[in-house]
């Protein structure tokens, strides 16, 4: 008898993963072979939390687009408005107030934090430390408070309104956000001491996933992904908006090898680095006259309501605002923003109507997952979930 | 960023129709023949070096003829710029292009979900197959045409 007849006969195994599963961070489905324990395929099955949102957008006004923004990446509302707000203002060619940009940008790093905060607790719990998701959303929760403080909402605080903000920050918050950046670094030595040294957590990350800055970039990836394969970019500091090169912050990179491990360090890193930046932003909005939010013009920004009440051109103005929308001239514009995820870009082409003819929104979770089976193929079905950790995905910004 | 424009010009006279410059954003307008060698001249460059695609975005200019559009946003990180290449497709029954998997595999997904939202067909696609809709979906959401609550 010749020895191949001996051997058992092996095939490969299909497993299917998701939809609903607390490791798939939504709902993701993913249709994995096996062969043994090892992945010979992983193929993700994404569609289950699509709203059509960009199809949605071309029925209704630019302003009435807002709250689905919000709805993108809904662990970073304000990261999302915020790039929107900026590409329909660099279609009219207008910019917000000073004021309102570093009241921008400081929600938008409070968002970073908030999200990062996200990413860490579920990804040490999918990899079996669970105490690093209590403290993390402690101070998450801290983060939502300061978004209920301007707008009344936690999750989605639609706050921004294209052209400024809907108001000034209110009466306390000041003194709340200092609060929260003074403690902070010390929670996150929290974080740290659980797990920068920890043996299992090396275990599970170090050498995970490997992407090298050329594949990287060929895959599209961007972010925190892309910096922890050593990719020096960020567009906060490359081409800066909302005032960005005012402030003063490093883009960390991790240990630059592209693992799980990397990626770990950089969003780590990356909290701080947004910490100092809303700490900066706390002394600039202090700098700043109080009360000018919106910019300084009656096509876009909405009178005050003391006026629309009082004065028959402000009431005009108002309904003409809200019952016909803005009238962006005829073009096309790209505007991309460094979203806690990654290259968050809007492509917007306008016809000279109020509504958007086309709206395209880039997502960095969309991208990035496009390279799961790259990552998976030939590591084992654990890693996978570290995988989809790492990746920082959303699936209602996947899907959108 | 003239040096794209620069470049498509003297190596792709013939592919270049326009070039739009509208808010600090250069878009280049091309023939949809020659796209991949084109993309393939942007990335392999020394002075443009767009070695990463941002996205593609599939275009219905309902009711203009021709109808179908494919819009390339190209990123350089050696000097921060952008370019957008845009490109009209002639057929408006079965609107296809050539696939730039080749060149930047990202675009996989970029071009599954055209070809599942936008009926756009991709040549040389390694795998496309719908993305976000269900596999059996009849129609192509996206499209101008197709209403917004559904069929």
């Amino acid at each position: 008898m010749n020895q191949t007849q001996s051997l058992p006969r092996t095939e490969t195994m299909l497993l299917n993963v998701g939809p609903s599963h607390p490791s798939t961070h939504g709902v993701l489905r993913v249709l994995v072979e096996l062969d043994g324990e090892l992945i010979v395929k992983a193929d993700p099955d994404i569609g289950y939390l699509h709203r059509g949102i960009e199809k949605m957008c071309e029925y209704r006004t630019y302003h009435k687009c807002m709250p689905l923004m919000n709805r993108i990446d809904y662990l970073a509302g304000e990261a999302n408005n915020l790039g929107f707000c900026l590409a329909v203002e660099k279609l009219l060619g207008i910019e917000a107030p000073q004021r309102a940009q570093y009241i921008r940008v400081l929600l938008t790093e409070l968002t970073r934090i908030a999200s990062h905060l996200f990413w860490l607790g579920t990804h040490g719990h999918d990899l079996g430390a669970m105490t690093p998701l209590f403290y993390a959303f402690r101070e998450r929760e801290k983060v939502m408070d300061l978004c209920e403080l301007v707008s009344g909402a936690r999750m989605f605080p639609l706050y921004f309104r294209i052209g400024g903000l809907a108001a000034d920050l209110p009466q306390g918050f000041m003194e709340a956000a200092w609060d929260f950046v003074k403690t902070f670094p010390r929670r996150w030595r929290d974080y740290d001491n659980l797990l920068t040294q920890n043996e299992i957590w090396k275990e599970r990350t170090v050498g995970v996933g490997v992407m090298s800055a050329e594949e990287a970039l060929n895959w599209g990836w961007s972010g925190p992904m892309a910096r922890g394969s050593g990719v020096d970019w960020d567009l906060r500091r490359d081409n800066p908006y909302s005032r960005y090169d005012e402030f003063d912050f490093e883009v960390p990179l991790g240990t630059r090898e592209g693992d799980t491990y990397s990626r770990y360090l950089v969003r780590m890193q990356e909290m701080l680095q947004s910490n100092r930046i809303v700490r900066q932003a706390l002394e600039k909005i202090a700098r700043t006259e109080p009360g000018v939010v919106k910019c300084d013009d009656p096509r876009v920004s909405l009178p005050p309501k003391e006026l629309v009440y009082t004065d028959i051109a402000a009431l005009i103005n108002h309904f003409k605002i809200i019952q016909e929308g803005i009238l962006p001239p005829v073009g096309e514009v790209y505007q991309a923003i460094e979203a806690p995820k990654g290259e968050m870009g809007f492509y917007i082409v306008s016809d000279g109507g109020p509504k958007p003819f086309r709206l395209k929104v880039r997502t960095p979770s969309f991208v990035v997952l496009g390279s799961l089976d790259k990552l998976c193929r030939g590591r084992l079905l654990a890693d996978m979930i570290a995988l989809i950790g790492t990746m920082d995905i959303v699936l209602a910004d996947v899907d959108r | 960023m003239s040096a794209a424009v620069d470049l498509l010009q003297e190596k792709f006279a013939d592919e270049v129709v326009a070039v739009v410059e509208f808010r600090g954003d250069t878009t280049v307008v091309v023939r949809p023949q020659r796209i991949v060698d084109l993309c393939r001249a942007l990335k392999d460059d020394h002075v443009t070096a767009f070695k990463y695609l941002s996205m593609i975005a599939g275009m219905d200019y309902l009711p203009q003829s021709p109808r179908f559009g494919l819009v390339y946003n190209l990123y350089a990180h050696k000097n921060h710029s952008r370019i957008t290449l845009k490109t009209l497709l002639a057929d408006d029954q079965a609107p296809a292009s050539a696939s730039v998997s080749g060149v930047w595999p990202t675009a996989i997904w970029h071009e599954r979900e055209i070809y599942d939202l936008m009926g756009i067909r991709f040549h040389g696609h390694p795998d496309l197959r719908r993305i976000l809709m269900p596999g059996d979906w009849v129609g192509h959401p996206q499209r101008k045409d197709y209403p917004l609550r559904g069929r």
